[in-house]
This record gives structure tokens, C-alpha cells and sequence, in this order.
């Protein structure tokens, strides 16, 4: 691979808690317009592999590098999603008391100053904007109510367009899935995959039926490092990860 | 009676020389009540002096007559002592003089030479006194007087002491009054001055400075005895200013210690703890006052008994605040806080209309007050007490959460509340006797407040706040951070007493605290790991 | 700005009530039934200011989560400002008839009048330091706070230990600012008689306007896109940074502008009250504050002005009629508003709308369980 292709490279990245190594010189590399997904047991690092990219975790040592070789451990987790890299978290974090309206206005890509946005009105373009992505996110009937009302599907999705609304480059998903019904998974990996055609992606599931789904290559992460990587099916037959993670 | 006159003889009859010399003090005290004149005076110190290290058994009683003024004489040259009655004896001897009336005497007059030859006197035929106490007490009167003068008195004495601390502190005695003997060779000199430099305090440093403006070996030699107790001093007085500080940080250890239960351990907002805390020293005085009326006989241990009486009204109060209202604020801690804060206001009124707004008296008994010398440190007992009953406490807390089955049952609901519920644990109630425990340590904390700080309903609100800066100093949730914070903070204010004043060294402490939590708002000693996350 | 029906009702009730109060006590004469007693002005002109100091706290607790327990150090920092303004008027017609220096500082022995002091018989200076000391006090203290990202009870606890150590300082007579007894005995204000009933009438209407003025511009900030991320800060503080905002920035923004306008209320408190001094930094000042808002109605701005009316009401009526009673009542009401009204009287009246917080943030409900 081309570094010109590289859009981000995690190299030797080691976390400690008191002793305990949640990563352990994890290496990683994603490619532009890549979408990836990352599995592992439990305790095999995958969100504290999230927290360092997003700047909420500094790592003992080790670099991440984000695209034209902004290295992310020096910065913190507002500069990290001015850059373009957005975050969805594994339990829907929306902000409750505001309209579906307003949370993705106020995650629109634009300037973040207090002084801005003491100010600021909404603009024709912001309104095209956010019409566009309550279309992609079918939240369009669902406008102007609390986001506090919302099913848990419809919140994992409010939270995907304010990710969308972002404009980032790559989107770090962190189990997209978890609690959602058939049709729900099912719509949501369409809507990764429709996603992914200008953004990369970066999904943390468990749901081995979602993964294949979503038909990428897989990483298996385990006790903080990279177990294995390639295709599903590649990365189900191996012996390692049937040790560690499926067989057992 | 008559045993011991006869013993006196006959001490009397051994030495005829100092008894010859007691006839001639006699005779020139006697001599010099005749008429006014500056030889007279001379002659009468000179008498007392000569007094004062013979050994005749009634000098005492004759120095002490003249100087209450009771000393005369009459125009035979013999020394009477008049008697509160009026009557006269003969002072030599003691017999009554029955025929002697006021015209027949004058009395003996004196100035301030021979005043303070008086006081020397009295002071070194303390030296002869039976007990050790005495003896010692004299011989520290003349050092601090160091009167060339007594030198005699004190060689004598020195060479009948075999008490070591009086011998000692009678050397001493004797060095500081040879550096001021105009008689006394150079080689003593630099003797008395090593002895001196030896001593140490600031007593010997007084007694050295005086010398430094003069030149010559000695003054050389007391230079640098000055400078050397001056570092001495100075580690004392460092000593003094840590034992200060670890007193002041046992105070906020106790009043911290059940905050750190509450809040380090629950992550409960408690801002009644104060009162908890006030309503621990109430209960000591409520203890005290029943023992005074019921069972005088045990008033002595009446605080002994407050501990655990405190331990059980604060710990019951805390375990009924819990059920009534701390439960229905799990998660919302502002909201708690808010809550306590009245819960706060009304203990104190309730405690006003019980008790009235003033101050009362919590006696401090026998064997917690007196204070006592270590080195250069002066240590009074109840600080002391409470620097050890602090520690005891925090002891306790700690072996009680790690070793019994309760604190076991405590430490897994903080951990995880739904596994300890799923394994069977009560949690409701953990929670409830978490609290108690908490409230009543704070309690306890009380007892011991209550000898150092006046127990009245606002006692507790003077600790809440250095309390919480404890804790959140010490890192939450951490006993042995919670004891640091207290004695680092306890010791910080000590050392900037004297530089800031107590005002502005606890402002300064509570702005570098506040600066503290701002750089590093778990604490000195913040829990790692996943759980801090979220 | 469109105001909606209770922020217009607020505005009219609360400049209504100032100017009838004020005209029926300059036009009606003494003894008449419709006469109303300049204690009354000065009461209400009181509560007015405190209104102010519950709409600040309102702003940074209702609306950023920052409950702020030592936000009567800058109402009474900028009492103190005006304290030293009113003080200067005094000149020669104090007790020791020095030009110069207050009576306390003669009273001192002071020779010269401390550096920190001129200019403060200028009403503008003065009233420039009435905003600018609490503005730069506050912003200091949050920057330090907000970015180190010291947050819940941890920032309420220092936030109480800054008004605990102002109140020691002000104690202090060597700081210059009366000690123990602060200053009282004001003669004039731009020229008028403090004591004058027509001075108390204008200065009650004064405290009116500045108030809807403070709740015009509160709603405007609560309103604005910034007032939505102040909200989304308040209840989701770390989703706000994964959108690229920096809550520091807006919870400091917010904090000075809350500490200003506390500012501006404690220095039209002052000349109505007639003294300042130390007792108004005392930490229970400030949590008393914090009840009023709750009473009213924590995340409405009208609550807040409501709930210090309200409570003081009841205090300077309590403390009348039953004064051992107060206490109780104060205590009793912190727990009940806490335990059965979480959105005070204001929830009592309105549905939920989007401008009121949860009852249980999200945030803080973690935090009970990671502790151990």
C-alpha cells in the first residue's frame, strides 16, 4: 500500500491502566475510503482503540497518524473531530432535550466558537443539509420531536447522521447494532455501506451476522493487539481466533 | 524533735570553721542595723552571702526574715526575728525573747545590692533542699540569675549532689555564673562555655549572646556556641512547626475520616457531615453531664464512654438520613447535596432549641491535660491524645472495610452494585450502615473536637469545607490519600503561619488547593483504570 | 427576538410592580392608605438584586450543569465595588472628617489612601470595577476549572472554597476594606441622598430594568445555537467534543457573563441595604442562592426570578413573625424542592418543554457506581 493511500496508521500503540495493557503496540492501517471491521472478546481493546484515535485516551506510546501526517496523539478530542474523524458510541449518546432538528444542526460541520454561535441563525443551506441527511437517516417525520422520545433504532440513527452532518472523513462506529431488530441491522448496515462509498469507516461489532453483512475486511483484535486480519471468512477458519474468540 | 536538735549540734560542733563564719555574718548583720551608711550595706550582703553557704541551719530562716523586713537587733549586737505576734526570738538560736519590746530594737535595713543578695541567697540554700524538685528548681533560678555570687553556694552543693539531672543542671548553673565572674580564669571560661553550648535551648543562647560584643578566646568560643544552638534551635523549632502541623492534620483526619466513607466511598454529597460531627461533641457533653450526676465515680472516663455513644447517635442519625432521603438521590449528586445542605440547617436548629445557641463546656479530664517536654518540644497531652486517637480511628476504618464480613459486603456494592445485589447481598442495606458507619466515625471525630473547639451548634460548619478539600485532596475513595491530604495540609498551614499569619496562611492554603484540584481533580492519589472512564 | 408569553409577563410584572411601589411612594402622602413605606422600596429593590443573583446562578447551573456554589462572591465583589464608591462620597462628613480616607482607615492609623482605591470616586470607574473584578475573578477560576475539566460536585466544592477564602480575606482589616464591620454609613450616590425616598424609588426602578435587562439578555444567550450547546454540554458533555466543540469555551463564556451580571446585582444591593461587609461571601449565602433557583424552577429563567422573590418573601416574613421557625423552614424546603419538586414551582405550572433539564442527567448517574 501507497502511503498516499493511507488515511490512518495506529504504529506500536501501547495503553496502560495500573498495570493492566488495554492495548498492547497495536499496529493498524486503514486505507482511504476503506471500511473496516474490528472484533475481539471482550477486553481486547476495541474502544480503548477508539479512544486513542479520538484523542480521549493519550497512549503511553507509540503514533497514530491521520491522514497527511497529523499525528493524533498530540491533540485533543475537539481538534481530533475538526480534522474529520467522527465517533458514534456504543450506547446512543444524543443530546436528549433538544429536537432530531437541533441535534443535527448543531453537529453540521461549520464553526464551533462561542462567539459564532451566539449569533449564528440558520442559513438555506443548513436547512438543505440537514433535510438531506433526515432523508438518509428516514428520521424526516421525526424532525421536531425530542430526540429524548426517540425508539433506541431511531437514536443509534440520529446519532449516525450527526456523524453525517459532520462531513468527516472517517467515521469510527462503535457497535451499531447492539439492540436493534432484524430489519433495524439490516437497514443500518445499508446505510453503512452507502456511507462508506465517500467516507471511511471504522465498525466495532459483535454481531458476526452484521459483519458479514457488511462483507469487509475484518480485523480480530485480542489482549490489545491485532490476533488476525482478512476476510471473514479468512479470519473465521483461522486456529487463533477460533482459540480465543468463537470456538471456545 | 530533740533527736534531731542534738544532730544539728553536732553538725554544728564538725565544723567550726563555717560556724566561725556564720558568727562573723552574724555579728555584721547585726553590726549594720547600728546606723545608715554604705560600708553597712556592704557588710550586710557581705553577711548574707557568707550566710547563705555556711551551714547553719537557721540561715534560711534568718535570710527569709530580713527579707519580709522582720529582721532586727538590738544594742548588744544580737539578731532578733520578730515573731507574727509581735514578740521577738533570738535568730541565731530561736529562743524566745520574751523581755524584748520594739523600743529595744532597730531594724536591719536594706538596698538593692543587698536585696538581690538576698534573692541569690534564698535561691542557693535551695540547693540544700531535701527533694531532687527543689534542688532542681533552685539551681535553675540561678542560672537564669547567673550570679557570680552563688558560685560558692554551688560548688558546695555540687559536691553533695548525686541526684545527675540536678548535678547537671547545677553545673550548668555554675558555667553561666562563672562566664559572668569577673575572678574566674579564662580556661573555665571556655569550660563553662562548652557546657553551655551543650545545654542548647534558648536559655544558654541568652546567656552567650550577652558575651558576643566582647573580644578575647571566650567570646570568640561563645560566638560560635551561639550559632551552633542556633541550629539546633532552629530544628527544634522545625520539629515543633511538624508537630503542630500533624496535630492540626489529626483534626482534619478525624473530621475527614467519616467524609471519606460518605463521599470517598459512596460518592455521597454529604454536607451535613459537619453536623454529625457537632453532634458527636454534644453527646460527649450529654455523656458527661449524666456521668456527674449518676456516676461520679467513672466522671474520669466519661470521654472513653462518649466514643462509643457518639459513635451510635451520629451512626443511628446517619443510617435514618440514609432511608429517609439520601436513598431517593442515588446518581443526582447536586441534588444531594442540596438536600443535606438543609438537612444541615435543620440539625443545627434542632440542636439550638435543645441545647441553646451557646457555647458548653466539655471538661477535659486529668490525664489529658498538662503538657510535657520532649527535647526542645513542648507537648501538651490532649494533642497528643488526639494525634494518637486519630490515627487509631483511621486504623480501625481501615481494618474494618478490608477484614470484616460488613466492609467486604461494602466494598462489593461500591464495585458493582448489580453483581453484589445478583450475589445475594441486601445492598439497601449496606448502603444504610455505609452511611451509618461514615456518620458515626464522624461522630466520633466529635469526641475528640470537643475537647479542642468550642461545642456549639455551629461546630461542624467550620470542618465541612476543610473536610471536602481533604478528601478531594487526598483522592477519592482512598483512606491512606485521605490520612496524607490531612497531615500534608495540616503541615502546609503550620509552616505558613509563621510567615503569612493564620488568616492569610489558610487563604493561601484553600487558593493552592484550589489550583491543586484544578491540575489534578482526582486527587493526589486518583484511581486508575477502565471504571474512572465513563 | 420573539419573547414568549411569560418572558412578557415576567418583564411587565416585574417593571410594574417597581414603578407603582415607586410613584405611589413619591405622590401619595405619608399616612395615606395608599402610601406605600420606603422600607418596602428598599425590601423589594433588595429582592430585585437578589433576583439578579438567582438568575446567574440559574444560567450556569440550569443551562451548563456548573452548580456553582460561591456565586455570592461576585455579587457581593461587586457590592464591595460599589461599597468603596459610596464610601469616597462620604468625604469630610464622616465621623473623623478626613477628605481622603474612610473612617476605618483613619480609624487604622492609615496615612495614605491604598493604591487599589483610586479611582473609585468616579461612579463609572467604580462601576466598571463592579463588572470587570467579579468578570476577571471568574474568568481565571474557570479557565483554570473548565479545562482541566474539573466537573460536578469536585468544581461545586472549589467553587464554595473561593467564596470561603474571600470571606477570610475580607475579614482581614490589613486588606483595606473595612474588616469585620465593611462599610456602612453611605451619605450620597451621584449627588443624591441614599437616604432619600425619591434616591430609593429611582434606585428600585433601576434594579427593574437592569433585571429584565439581565433576563433579556439570558434568554437571548439560552435561546441562541449557543444556548442549544450549552444545553447538549450540560447533559452529554463528552459528545460535544466528539462534534469538535470545546465545552471549556462555552462553559467559560457563560460562567463570566453569569459572575457579571451577579456583579451588577450586588452593586445596586448594596446602596439599598445601606452596608457590606464579609458576611456576604459566607458559603451558606451562596447555597441559599442555589435554593432560591431550585424553588423556582432550575432551567427557567423565570423561575429563577420567581423562586428569589419567593424565598426572601418568606424569609423576611419568617424571620418577622417566627425567627427560630426560618431555619427550619429553609432546611425543610432545601430537601422537599429536592425530593418532590426536582423542577421547582415553575414545573408546577408547565408542561415539560425542551428548555428544562432531566431530572436524572445521564452523566452524573455514572458516576455513583465507578467510584470504589
Amino acid at each position: 500500500m501507497s502511503d498516499a493511500d493511507t488515511l490512518l496508521y495506529l504504529d506500536g500503540v501501547t495503553v496502560t491502566f495500573d498495570g493492566f495493557r488495554a492495548l498492547n503496540a497495536l499496529s493498524l492501517v486503514l486505507n482511504e475510503g476503506e471500511m473496516r471491521a474490528v472484533i475481539g472478546p471482550n477486553g481486547a481493546g476495541k474502544t480503548t482503540m477508539m479512544d486513542v484515535i479520538t484523542g480521549k485516551t493519550r497512549p503511553d506510546t507509540g503514533k497514530v497518524v491521520f491522514s497527511t501526517g497529523t499525528d493524533l496523539t498530540k491533540l485533543d478530542e475537539p481538534a481530533i473531530a475538526s480534522l474529520g474523524i467522527g465517533r458514534k458510541f456504543q450506547k446512543p449518546t444524543v443530546f436528549e432535550p433538544h429536537t432530531v432538528w437541533d441535534n443535527l444542526l448543531l453537529a453540521l460541520a461549520g464553526d464551533r466558537s462561542p462567539r459564532f454561535s451566539m449569533f449564528a441563525r440558520e442559513t438555506a443551506e443548513e436547512k438543505r443539509r440537514i433535510e438531506s441527511i433526515l432523508e438518509t437517516t428516514r428520521l424526516t417525520d421525526q424532525r421536531y420531536r425530542r430526540s429524548a422520545d426517540l425508539s433506541h433504532g431511531q437514536k443509534q440513527w440520529l446519532e449516525i447522521g450527526m456523524l453525517l452532518a459532520q462531513e468527516p472523513q472517517l467515521l469510527l462506529v462503535d457497535e451499531p447494532v447492539a439492540g436493534m431488530t432484524d430489519a433495524e441491522t439490516e437497514q443500518t448496515a445499508e446505510l453503512l455501506r452507502e456511507i462508506n462509498k465517500t467516507r471511511s469507516v471504522v465498525v466495532v461489532e459483535h454481531d458476526m451476522a452484521f459483519v458479514r453483512a457488511l462483507g469487509v475486511k475484518v480485523t480480530v483484535l485480542h489482549e490489545g493487539s491485532v490476533l488476525s486480519e482478512g476476510s471473514i471468512d479468512f479470519v473465521s477458519d483461522d486456529p487463533k481466533v477460533i482459540e480465543v474468540y468463537l470456538g471456545r | 524533735m530533740h533527736r534531731l536538735i542534738a544532730l544539728l549540734l553536732l553538725m554544728t560542733l564538725m565544723l567550726p570553721a563555717s560556724h566561725a563564719k556564720a558568727d562573723d555574718a552574724y555579728e555584721e548583720i547585726a553590726a549594720s542595723a547600728q546606723s545608715i551608711s554604705a560600708a553597712n550595706f556592704d557588710s550586710v550582703r557581705r553577711g548574707i552571702e557568707e550566710l547563705a553557704v555556711s551551714d547553719d541551719p537557721r540561715a534560711a530562716v534568718v535570710i527569709g526574715a530580713l527579707n519580709d523586713s522582720l529582721l532586727f537587733a538590738n544594742e548588744d549586737h544580737t539578731l532578733v526575728i520578730q515573731q507574727p505576734d509581735g514578740t521577738y526570738v533570738d535568730a541565731r538560736t530561736g529562743s524566745p525573747l520574751p523581755d524584748l519590746t520594739d523600743d529595744d530594737v532597730k531594724s536591719v535595713r536594706v538596698n538593692n545590692a543587698v536585696r538581690s543578695a538576698i534573692d541569690a541567697a534564698l535561691g542557693s540554700l535551695q540547693l540544700f533542699a531535701a527533694d531532687a524538685p527543689k534542688r532542681l528548681q533552685a539551681a535553675s533560678a540561678v542560672f537564669t540569675s547567673h550570679d557570680p555570687a552563688a558560685l560558692p553556694a554551688l560548688d558546695k552543693a555540687l559536691a553533695k549532689e548525686t541526684n545527675a539531672d540536678v548535678k547537671r543542671r547545677m553545673e550548668q548553673a555554675k558555667a553561666a555564673a562563672l562566664l559572668y565572674s569577673p575572678d574566674a580564669g579564662q580556661s573555665d571560661k571556655l569550660a563553662a562555655v562548652a557546657t553551655l553550648k551543650a545545654r542548647g535551648d534558648q536559655d544558654a543562647r541568652s546567656v552567650l549572646s550577652t558575651l558576643a560584643g566582647e573580644t578575647g578566646p571566650v567570646a570568640e568560643a561563645a560566638g560560635a556556641a551561639v550559632v551552633s544552638i542556633d541550629r539546633v534551635l532552629q530544628i527544634w523549632s522545625l520539629a515543633q512547626s511538624v508537630y503542630y502541623g500533624v496535630s492540626l492534620g489529626s483534626v482534619l483526619l478525624l473530621a475527614a475520616a467519616g467524609l471519606a466513607i460518605t463521599f470517598g466511598v459512596m460518592g455521597v454529597i454529604n454536607m451535613a457531615h459537619g453536623e454529625m460531627v457537632m453532634i458527636g461533641a454534644y453527646t460527649t457533653f450529654v455523656v458527661q453531664q449524666l456521668m456527674h450526676t449518676y456516676l461520679p465515680s467513672l466522671y474520669d472516663i466519661s470521654l472513653l464512654i462518649a466514643i462509643p455513644m457518639a459513635f451510635l447517635v451520629s451512626g443511628g442519625i446517619g443510617v435514618a438520613v440514609e432511608r429517609s432521603l439520601i436513598r431517593w438521590l442515588y446518581g443526582r449528586p447536586l441534588e444531594t447535596l442540596l438536600a443535606t445542605w438543609g438537612l444541615s440547617l435543620v440539625l443545627q436548629q434542632v440542636v439550638r432549641s435543645l441545647f441553646g445557641a451557646n457555647n458548653r463546656d466539655v471538661d477535659t479530664p486529668g490525664w489529658m491535660s498538662g503538657a510535657f517536654q520532649l527535647g526542645g518540644l513542648n507537648l501538651t497531652w490532649n494533642r497528643m491524645y488526639i494525634i494518637v486517637f486519630a490515627f487509631l480511628v483511621v486504623a480501625a476504618l481501615m481494618a474494618a472495610l478490608r477484614y470484616t464480613p460488613l466492609g467486604l459486603r461494602m466494598r462489593a456494592v461500591t464495585q458493582n452494585r448489580r453483581m453484589a445485589a445478583a450475589m445475594g447481598i441486601r445492598t439497601p442495606w449496606i448502603d444504610a450502615l455505609t452511611f451509618g458507619l461514615g456518620s458515626g466515625v464522624a461522630g466520633i471525630a466529635g469526641v475528640a473536637l470537643s475537647q479542642i473547639d468550642n461545642v456549639s451548634p455551629n461546630l461542624g460548619q467550620g470542618y465541612i469545607i476543610d473536610s471536602f478539600m481533604v478528601v478531594v485532596f487526598g483522592g477519592v475513595g482512598n483512606l491512606w490519600g485521605t490520612t496524607l491530604g490531612a497531615l500534608t495540609l495540616g503541615i502546609v498551614n503550620k509552616f505558613l503561619e509563621p510567615i503569612a499569619g493564620a488568616v492569610l496562611g489558610k487563604i493561601v492554603v484553600l487558593v493552592l488547593l484550589i489550583l491543586f484540584v484544578q491540575r489534578n481533580p482526582r486527587g493526589m492519589f486518583p484511581l486508575k483504570g477502565r471504571a474512572v472512564e465513563t | 427576538m420573539k419573547l414568549d408569553r411569560t418572558s412578557f409577563l415576567t418583564i411587565t410584572g416585574v417593571l410594574g410592580l417597581a414603578l407603582v411601589l415607586a410613584v405611589l411612594n413619591q405622590v401619595t402622602a405619608v399616612g395615606s392608605a395608599l402610601h406605600v413605606p420606603t422600607y418596602v422600596l428598599a425590601l423589594t429593590g433588595k429582592y430585585l438584586c437578589f433576583a439578579m443573583l438567582a438568575l446567574a446562578v440559574d444560567l450556569v447551573w440550569g443551562f451548563a450543569g456548573i452548580l456553582s456554589l460561591g456565586h455570592a462572591a461576585f455579587f457581593a465583589l461587586g457590592g464591595y465595588a460599589m461599597g468603596m464608591y459610596l464610601m469616597r462620597q462620604i468625604g469630610t462628613r464622616g465621623v473623623y472628617g478626613n477628605p481622603n480616607l474612610p473612617d476605618f482607615m483613619v480609624f487604622l492609623g492609615w496615612k495614605e489612601l491604598p493604591w487599589y482605591w483610586y479611582g473609585f470616586e468616579w461612579f463609572g470607574f467604580a462601576m466598571l470595577m463592579a463588572i470587570l473584578v467579579p468578570a476577571v475573578l471568574a474568568g481565571v477560576f474557570g479557565w483554570l476549572a473548565f479545562r482541566s475539566r474539573v466537573t460536578g460536585v469536585y468544581l461545586s466544592i472549589i467553587t464554595q472554597a473561593l467564596t470561603y477564602a474571600l470571606l477570610l480575606a475580607f475579614f482581614r482589616n490589613d486588606m483595606g476594606f473595612g474588616g469585620n464591620n465593611g462599610m456602612t454609613d453611605f451619605k450620597d450616590i451621584l449627588g443624591f441622598n441614599v437616604q432619600a425616598d425619591s434616591t430609593r424609588s429611582a434606585l428600585l426602578v433601576v434594579s427593574a430594568l437592569l433585571l429584565c435587562g439581565q433576563f433579556l439578555l439570558a434568554r437571548f444567550v439560552v435561546d441562541s445555537r449557543f444556548g442549544k450547546i450549552l444545553i447538549a454540554v450540560r447533559d452529554t458533555e463528552s459528545r460535544t467534543r466528539f462534534l469538535g466543540y470545546r465545552p471549556e469555551s462555552y462553559k467559560l463564556v457563560v460562567w463570566v457573563l453569569s459572575a457579571v451580571m451577579a456583579g451588577i446585582g450586588g452593586a445596586l444591593y448594596v446602596p439599598q441595604v445601606g452596608i457590606i461587609n464579609p458576611s456576604e461571601f459566607a458559603p451558606g449565602n451562596s447555597i441559599e442562592a442555589v435554593i432560591w433557583v431550585a424553588v423556582g424552577g432550575r432551567g427557567t429563567l423565570v423561575g429563577a426570578i420567581l423562586g428569589a422573590i419567593l424565598v426572601n418573601f418568606g424569609k423576611t416574613w419568617f424571620t418577622g413573625a417566627l425567627p427560630e421557625v426560618w431555619l427550619y423552614a429553609l432546611g425543610a424546603m432545601f430537601i422537599f424542592v429536592t425530593l418532590f419538586l426536582p423542577r421547582g414551582v415553575m414545573g408546577l405550572f408547565r408542561a415539560r418543554t425542551a428548555k428544562e433539564p432531566e431530572p436524572e442527567p445521564p452523566t452524573v448517574a455514572a458516576a455513583h457506581e465507578v467510584t470504589g
